[in-house]
């Protein structure tokens, strides 16, 4: 099962969040810290594993962005490279050559791609066009929910 | 700014721009401070906000959470959210408390009705956003709240598939969080497993998750799942990857469903039915023989999914464990990945083949690599790849090649990452041990092991070689010479002094007919070493002379001289001048005969499991259960005149906590007349005494235990339990040779006003004689359920010093506990009707002792309730129940413990009929087993 998953960028700060069990802030924070860390210090033509605590930590780095999941013992790593990978790839598709700014502006729709791809830290659904449709059709329901030429302010 | 997709919500993208343009830290924490406080007042001033800016306003509250912010209000403007009928608005507050909202809300209840209303409604959008929200959150009122309806839409022919995949999740995540709360009917398990069968490959991939965890759970109801993960298994590995459309990764048919049915069939053993069991076979060989088929795609992704699935079957097949020929390719398989150009492989099949190398069928097989990751541990440019590399080398590790192995872990040593070096030690200290034909052989290894990586040597390490060494009568002289010429190298690790010290005190005379090692000669070697040592190693090295003075007698005069020099006689530090003092006086007072008897050679250790093992396994817990346990049946000792294998550093820990010495040569169970330590020594005068606060455990298991002591005065308590009153006797001991008067005893409450304990104590003598012990009797009375616990003050006189001594009295909460038994009916009858949240705790903690069933039992009994047998189908797990009684009232306990022992952890569930009991429960246990 995947215990969480981070979204980092290379100066460490970091861009997504998805928690798979119960944390506190506290330890969140700390956890991601830690992660963060170890990750970033991983030089090119080392694994893409790493050891931590009793977890695995599978990581990627995609342009600017680090894509990292933890996962438990028994899982599979090569698997959760994939598993990256076609999150990546759903990010894409939906945002047309996605960009770490797209996930800073588009934050909820990074999370409710999350939610068709993985649910309680198992993937659901792994066809492309079954995740996208699922998200595509939640945009037409906002536009014709979001009432036309309001003036929006902060 | 890039482009939003939908609606967009300007307000927010303008947000987040301007904290992106924050020049500083400052900059941003002033604009978020500046959004938060219009929101507040939005969210206060405007009660007719409507949707859209709520939304809007919530979606701002979590970027700034997400940014590192605490959040603290907007809750209700979220759940509010939840109630619209504008699947957008809706979709923002779920997220929101899915990602903000931690279990302690208070809104709970309202979230929990919003959801239902979601649930039950048509609206299959409106359902799967309920659905994704308790897979995210998933607590136990959650369980409790949709135990009936989310397994109705799973398994009902008219939920849509979409549904059907989150409701399986969902499950599975109610089972996870909850599993007692989660009664699934058996009726529906039929229709749960043929999921599995399911025409959409997005449910059957939801589904197995959740299989999988309810196989864990009861395995026999659930063992149908197995005839039809191997055909669904078997109609993928045998299609062409065209044949499944989107579900198709790469060229490879559906990855990730395999890899799901192959782990559960990991749970069950080989099929017994010969038609399924070829079937699996048969897919297990194809997926062997893709493995082997030129890649389609140059693509990483290709090749990472085919190896995901290859590596997953090697997993069953090594779990199945009976098939030589697949076992015998899985490992030629990984022998090619050993080589492979991608690190990922590498690392993957080393880590593969130490499981590998436990099976007898492919141990041999796993041999053949052995120069490969030779060369992997000398080459590989990532330490963690390093790491496999040494595990697999351990694993494969037999009496043939133990020497090469051994050879090249000690070379590997000097220039290893200092991550892995500790265990290292240990690995190359176990092996050499374990495999050692040759004493001699073993010894050179752990000199030389202290010699290149001494600061990672530990203590186990080198008590384990003293073990042997005195254990061994043909090694000892060899051992005397080589420890005498370690010594002689000009700077000398401090464990290598410890170990050499200890060796030529025993057995210094098996070489001191050798001119080149007189005892004068080892006695001033030694000596060069002496000053620049730790205290703890000086003592050691003092106890050494002391032998020395038994077993050389002509350089007594030197040694004494040494003892009486002021670095010792008066040295600051306590236990060397102890030694100095006492060891000067035994050589001045005891004829040769009395000093031969006081100082004879140590007997040999009682045979034990090696320490070192233990030590290993505390290192990796996860890692090394196969090897260990495997280590653990081939013993170390081959036959009757093996080593006599002891717990040498169990029994020194012991040493070292009775009278503060590492390493004493001295034990009173060698010499029994050898009582001069710390014990006898005069309590040094204090106006306080070192009120050495205990707040032992021991007392929560049993109804006596010492509960305080110090170098004047040992307290002890004992208690006999009668409903709501605890019938206590205080004994006071007095250790020292002088009078303590006016002893005066008190008990006080953490609450005085409103006292949960009533205390009635009678009168304490006030005067207590040297070497004696009074009684002081009274009654501890329950009214009500407490948390702090009483503390105990007590004043003296000791040689006209007033002495004060304040300590937590270990009266806890279960020593009011009655047992209650009750047949199984009974027992789930009440753990049912205990279902409100405060009357249920739930701790999950690892395994603080080694996990024996017969020590548990004793410690629940101890503990005052029951533990009812055949109420658990699952044997290992102890179940039963107690009355706490307080004057007031009777609070019905109901507990149910169960061991994990893959995992080495506890979950403890604990139900009580009055809200607090359980936790305060639940924590006095939790960490005790």
């Amino acid at each position: 099962m995947i215990q969480f998953i981070l979204l980092f960028s290379r100066q460490g700060k970091l861009r997504l969040q998805k928690w798979y069990t119960s944390q506190t802030d506290k330890s969140k924070k700390k956890i991601t810290r830690e992660i963060i860390a170890a990750v970033l210090s991983r030089k090119p033509k080392m694994s893409s594993f790493l050891e931590w605590k009793d977890l695995k930590i599978v990581y990627k780095r995609y342009a600017s962005l680090y894509f990292c999941c933890a996962i438990e013992q028994d899982d599979n790593e090569l698997l959760t490279l994939e598993t990256i990978h076609r999150y990546v790839e759903l990010l894409d598709k939906y945002f047309g050559s996605v960009c770490e700014l797209d996930i800073i502006f588009n934050f909820e729709k990074a999370y409710f791609i999350f939610d068709e791809f993985i649910l309680g830290g198992e993937i659901q659904e792994t066809s492309k066009k079954s995740v996208l449709k699922a998200v595509n059709d939640q945009d037409v329901i906002q536009e014709v929910e979001t009432p036309q030429g309001l003036i929006d302010e902060y | 700014m890039p482009n939003m997709r939908g609606d967009a919500m300007r307000g927010l993208a303008v947000f987040i721009s301007d904290i992106r343009n924050c020049k500083s830290r400052e900059a941003e924490l002033r604009r978020i401070n500046k959004e938060l406080t219009n929101i507040r007042q939005r969210f206060r001033a405007d009660k007719t906000l409507d949707g859209y800016q709520k939304k809007k306003y919530v979606c701002k509250l979590l970027f700034i959470f997400l940014l590192g912010h605490d959040i603290d209000f907007g809750y209700m403007e979220a759940v509010n959210l939840l109630s619209s009928n504008k699947y957008t608005e809706k979709q923002i507050g779920y997220l929101f408390i899915s990602v903000i909202m931690n279990s302690s809300s208070d809104m709970k209840q309202l979230i929990i009705q919003n959801i239902r209303n979601d649930i039950q409604s048509r609206n299959p959008i409106f359902i799967n956003l309920a659905l994704q929200c308790v897979a995210n959150i998933g607590d136990r009122e959650m369980a409790t709240a949709f135990t009936n309806d989310i397994p109705r839409l799973l398994v009902s022919g008219d939920t849509i598939d979409p549904v059907k995949q989150s409701a399986a999740l969902c499950l599975l995540k109610l089972h996870r969080t909850s599993p007692e709360s989660l009664q699934l009917n058996t009726e529906w398990t039929a229709r749960i497993i043929h999921l599995l069968n399911d025409q959409h490959l997005g449910v059957a991939t939801a589904a197995v998750s959740l299989i999988d965890a309810l196989v864990k759970r009861s395995p026999d109801e659930y063992k149908g799942c197995v005839n039809l993960a191997v055909s669904r298994l078997s109609r993928i590995v045998t299609s062409s990857y065209t044949d499944f459309q989107d579900y198709t990764y790469y060229f490879v048919p559906a990855p990730w469903l395999c890899v799901k049915l192959l782990r559960l069939l990991e749970n069950y053993p080989p099929p017994e039915d010969p038609s399924i069991r070829s079937r699996l076979n048969e897919c297990l060989d194809t997926i062997l023989n893709k493995a082997q088929e030129p890649l389609k795609s140059k693509k990483v992704q290709h090749s990472n999914a085919r190896n995901a699935v290859l590596f997953e079957a090697i997993n069953l097949i090594i779990h199945m464990d009976c098939e030589s020929s697949l076992l015998v390719r899985a490992c030629n398989q990984l022998g090619q990945f050993l080589q492979n150009r991608e690190t990922n492989l590498r690392y993957l099949a080393l880590e593969s083949m130490c499981l590998l190398a436990a099976s007898e069928f492919s141990h041999e097989a796993v041999k053949k690599h052995q120069e490969t990751v030779i060369n992997a541990l000398k080459s590989e440019r990532d330490v963690s790849v390093r790491q496999r590399a040494v595990d697999l080398l351990y694993a494969m590790c037999d009496r043939s090649n133990a020497e090469d192995i051994v050879q090249e872990m000690l070379t590997y040593l000097e220039t290893a990452d200092y991550t892995i070096r500790e265990e290292m030690v240990l690995k190359i200290a176990i092996l050499s041990e374990k495999y050692a034909v040759d004493y001699k052989w073993y010894l050179d290894i752990m000199l030389k092991l202290i010699r290149i990586a001494g600061d990672f040597v530990s203590e186990e390490v080198w008590y384990r070689v003293i073990q042997v060494v005195v254990n061994r009568a043909d090694v000892q002289s060899y051992a005397a010479k080589i420890a005498f010429e370690a010594l002689q190298a000009p700077a000398c690790h401090e464990n290598m002094i410890k170990v050499a010290g200890y060796i030529l005190g025993e057995y210094g005379n098996l070489i001191a007919l050798d001119p080149r090692s007189t005892p004068m000669v080892q006695f001033e070697l030694l000596h060069t070493k002496y000053h620049l040592c730790s205290p703890t190693t000086r003592s050691l090295i003092l106890s050494t002379y002391m032998k020395f003075i038994n077993l050389f007698p002509e350089i007594k005069m030197h040694i004494q001289e040494i003892l009486r020099h002021d670095s010792n006689y008066r040295s600051s530090d306590v236990e060397i001048q102890q030694r100095a003092t006492e060891y000067l006086r035994l050589s001045e007072i005891c004829s040769p005969t009395v000093l031969a008897t006081v100082l004879e050679i140590m007997p040999p250790y009682p045979e034990k499991q090696s320490p070192l093992l233990v030590r290993l396994k505390q290192k990796k817990p996860l890692m090394e259960a196969d090897t260990s346990s495997e280590l653990s049946t081939a013993p170390i000792a081959q036959s009757g005149d093996g080593p006599k294998l002891t717990d040498t550093a169990m029994h020194l820990h012991q040493q070292q906590q009775q009278n503060g010495l590492l390493v004493s040569l001295d034990t009173t169970e060698s010499n029994g007349h050898y009582e001069t330590s710390a014990s006898s020594s005069l309590p040094s005068s204090l106006s306080s005494s070192s009120a050495a606060l205990q707040t032992n455990k021991k007392f929560l298991f049993k109804n006596s235990d010492i509960i305080f002591e110090n170098d004047i005065l040992q307290i002890g308590i004992k208690g006999e339990p009668k409903k709501s009153v605890l019938h206590v006797e205080f004994y006071y001991g007095n250790k020292t040779n002088f009078n303590l008067t006016n002893l005066s005893a008190s008990i006080s409450l953490a609450d005085e006003l409103d006292p949960e304990l009533r205390i009635h104590m009678e009168p304490v003598q006030t005067t207590l004689d040297p070497r004696a012990q009074i009684k002081q009797v009274g009654t501890i009375e329950c009214l009500k359920d407490y948390r702090d616990l009483p503390k105990m003050s007590l004043s003296f006189f000791y040689s006209n010093v007033p002495q004060k001594i304040d300590f937590v009295l270990p009266v806890y909460l279960n020593k009011f506990i009655e047992k209650a038994e009750m047949d199984s009916n009974n027992y789930f009858l009440r753990w049912r009707n205990l279902d409100k949240p405060d009357q249920e705790c739930q701790k999950i903690f690892p395994a603080k002792f080694p996990m024996s069933h017969d020590v548990c039992a004793q410690k629940l009994e101890g503990f005052g309730w029951s533990n009812l047998h055949n109420i658990d189908v699952n044997a290992d797990n102890f179940c039963g129940a107690g009355i706490f009684h307080t004057s007031a009232q009777q609070v019905g306990c109901l507990y149910r413990l169960e061991p994990n022992k893959q995992a080495k952890m506890y979950r403890l569930t604990i139900r009580a009929s009055k809200a607090g009991v359980a936790s305060h429960l639940a924590e006095l246990l939790e960490d005790q087993f």
